[in-house]
């Protein structure tokens, strides 16, 4: 059972570390992954670095390599995949296909991870990806309920991965075009969601609006917190009601699935967040850490501590955490 | 170039989804889709009926195509996609990469729908060994990405292995989640939905406080606010080297806007779009939801 925590720099992966991370996954300073914000990311000398650092420990490199190719670019990829292997990563975390295919002729040796944003989300779709590329895991979308994980992981030929803690994405991941509609700019194509530079502030009569490429995605009054405004998370009108149509603005906490989870024999837990700070990736790590080895002493009796609970939900939108999709409820 | 009626993505009834295909079949379109993409709990027809719909509209000059689900969360959904696949006798859509699976299983040939994400050379040249006899190219792509991977498939030779199919009108599907958005708005659970986006013919309207037409909700598939609308450009997709271009079944009107997409090809005319419901970015490498 591993805590795979993120990291956007090298202080946040030094502190993943630090606070009991098995393993760390990071994204190279371009557009060949899904966190491609500006001042974030590792180019070449420092994922050098970062797989010292990681080995020294004893612990795990992952890379993310997981928006799609580009015609006309696919020497961005390729480097990609080249220099994660030549630095010794442990783990290639991929959803193009094409890049898969790469990956698996050249360097059989190294574990591709099905990222999340390859939208697997049944066994014969796992198959696929398990017969053509032999991939070693598979990391699941955030739209399965407990129910369905546990019936998955009883079926899958590949050990699989689910998301942990983070920010919630409530569309199935490499299949939600929400943000290019609005902005021109994807995860699979550029690799950010609701992109910053698209994203306004506006103090009105009426309250703080919030904008993404002009377009009103919430309004805040003034006891009120604005927040991002990640497009799904805002308040809309449906049939005359103002609400949160999507989602309110909240983050994922599985916490109190832990065993069923551990029980149905997932293979790992990710954290989301590698545009976060390295406090951040601290404290997080260090509770999952806490949670993960309570469990493993007490596999029958595990409790949700409360000192768990108040410092994740510190750490996430709104102060609010929900189950997601993994509480049938929710959907 | 060649054009076809997608599949229709909302909860029509029975009646109403026959006779729009009874149409269909003396329409313009070269190619029809019909299926269940969304969301498996539409049940007014089941497999059987629509393998059996597509049998009955079968005519030698339209081809049919059944479409499959896009979203895939158990095994039933897989029972009732093997069941699609099986038939043998028409040709299928994959909208998840469970159908490549199983249609390679099966042995089948099939049509890459724009569900799956499909973006460059080195992905077309895989799915063409499995079986892939046409690609539907992911909706948020530009003419300039399909101008510059058509040129590598001429250069790699294998340009004239696959039909290149666009969408081109409709509203534009745009994601899938695990939650049922229109149950949401009715506050019922999903588990006990009642079938609720039958009432919506054309998905609830999903507008910003300012009135903004933003997104469409149809239970678990987010769609664009505004229809996509590239009834200017035939002739520019044409030149581009595609091969069917895809209106999205909105209403029965749907059928006449496939015969004004034909008609751009012999007697072209300009057609003024409404930027409060229409649009067509995504094509010229711009916000989707704006008009070049």
């Amino acid at each position: 059972m591993e805590l795979l925590c993120p990291a956007g720099n090298l202080p946040a992966l030094k502190s993943a570390i630090d606070h009991g991370a098995d393993a760390v996954y990071i994204g190279m300073k371009d557009d060949t992954n899904a966190r491609h914000f500006a001042g974030l990311n590792f180019n070449d000398k420092k994922l050098a670095q970062a797989a010292d650092y990681v080995h020294q420990h004893g612990k795990k490199l992952h890379v993310a390599i997981n928006t799609f190719a580009h015609p006309g670019q696919w020497q961005r990829w390729q480097d990609a995949v080249d220099n994660a292997v030549n630095v010794g990563v442990d783990a290639l975390i991929i959803s193009d296909i094409g890049v898969l295919q790469y990956a698996s002729d050249n360097y059989p040796d190294i574990e591709r991870h099905l990222s999340v944003q390859a939208s697997s989300t049944n066994v014969e779709s796992i198959n696929y990806y398990h017969n053509n590329f032999d991939v070693a895991r598979v990391v699941l979308p955030r739209v399965l309920s407990v129910q369905q994980v546990k019936q998955l992981a009883r079926t899958s030929p590949v050990p699989l991965e689910v998301f942990a803690f983070g920010s919630l994405c409530i569309m199935a991941e490499g299949r939600c075009y929400l943000s290019s509609y609005m902005t021109g700019e994807s995860p699979n194509t550029a690799g950010a969601c609701s992109p910053a530079k698209y994203v306004r502030w506006q103090e009105t009569d009426q309250g703080t609006e919030s904008r993404l490429n002009g377009v009103l995605i919430d309004r805040y009054t003034k006891d009120e917190n604005a927040g991002y405004p990640t497009l799904c998370k805002g308040r809309f009108e449906v049939e005359g009601n103002v609400y949160h149509a999507l989602e309110e603005p909240t983050s994922l906490n599985t916490l109190e699935l832990l065993p069923d989870l551990a029980k149905a024999g997932i293979v790992s837990f990710k954290i989301e967040g590698r545009q976060r700070s390295p406090a951040y990736v601290a404290q997080v790590a260090q509770t999952w850490r806490s949670a993960i080895n309570f469990y493993q002493q007490n596999p029958d009796n595990f409790i949700v501590q409360d000192t768990w609970m108040s410092a994740l939900a510190k750490l996430s939108e709104g102060s609010q955490t929900t189950l997601g999709a993994y509480h049938r409820k929710w959907q | 170039m060649k054009f076809s009626l997608g599949p229709i993505l909302y909860f029509w009834p029975k009646r109403t989804v026959e006779d729009f295909y009874q149409q269909a079949m003396t329409s313009a379109a070269d190619i029809i889709y019909l299926g269940e993409t969304v969301c498996s709990k539409r049940r007014e027809l089941k497999a059987k009926d629509w393998i059996a719909l597509a049998n009955k509209i079968k005519q030698p000059d339209q081809q049919v195509v059944l479409s499959t689900m896009a979203l895939l969360e158990s095994a039933a959904e897989l029972m009732t996609m093997r069941q699609l696949i099986k038939q043998g006798q028409i040709l299928i859509e994959a909208n998840d990469l469970a159908a490549v699976q199983l249609a390679q299983d099966m042995k089948v040939k099939f049509v890459i729908g724009p569900a799956i994400n499909c973006y460059n050379i080195a992905t077309l040249k895989v799915l063409l060994k499995q079986g892939m006899t046409r690609w539907v190219m992911p909706v948020e792509l530009s003419g300039d990405w399909l101008k510059i991977l058509l040129r590598e498939a001429e250069i790699a030779g294998i340009r004239d292995q696959f039909e290149v199919e666009v969408f081109s009108y409709g509203q534009i599907p745009l994601a899938y989640s695990a939650r049922c958005f229109t149950a949401r708005a009715e506050n019922r659970p999903k588990d006990d939905c009642r079938y609720c986006c039958i009432n919506y013919a054309n998905g609830m309207k999903m507008n910003s406080r300012e009135g903004q037409q933003v997104f469409i909700l149809n239970g678990v598939q987010t769609m664009s606010g505004y229809c996509y609308n590239l009834i200017n450009e035939v002739q520019e997709l044409a030149d581009a080297g595609v091969d069917i271009m895809r209106i999205s079944p909105e209403s029965i009107e749907s059928l006449s806007v496939v015969e004004q997409f034909k008609n751009q090809l012999d007697a072209p005319r300009r057609y003024p779009l409404d930027s409060s419901q229409e649009c067509n970015g995504y094509w010229h490498k711009i916000a989707g939801m704006a008009i070049a």
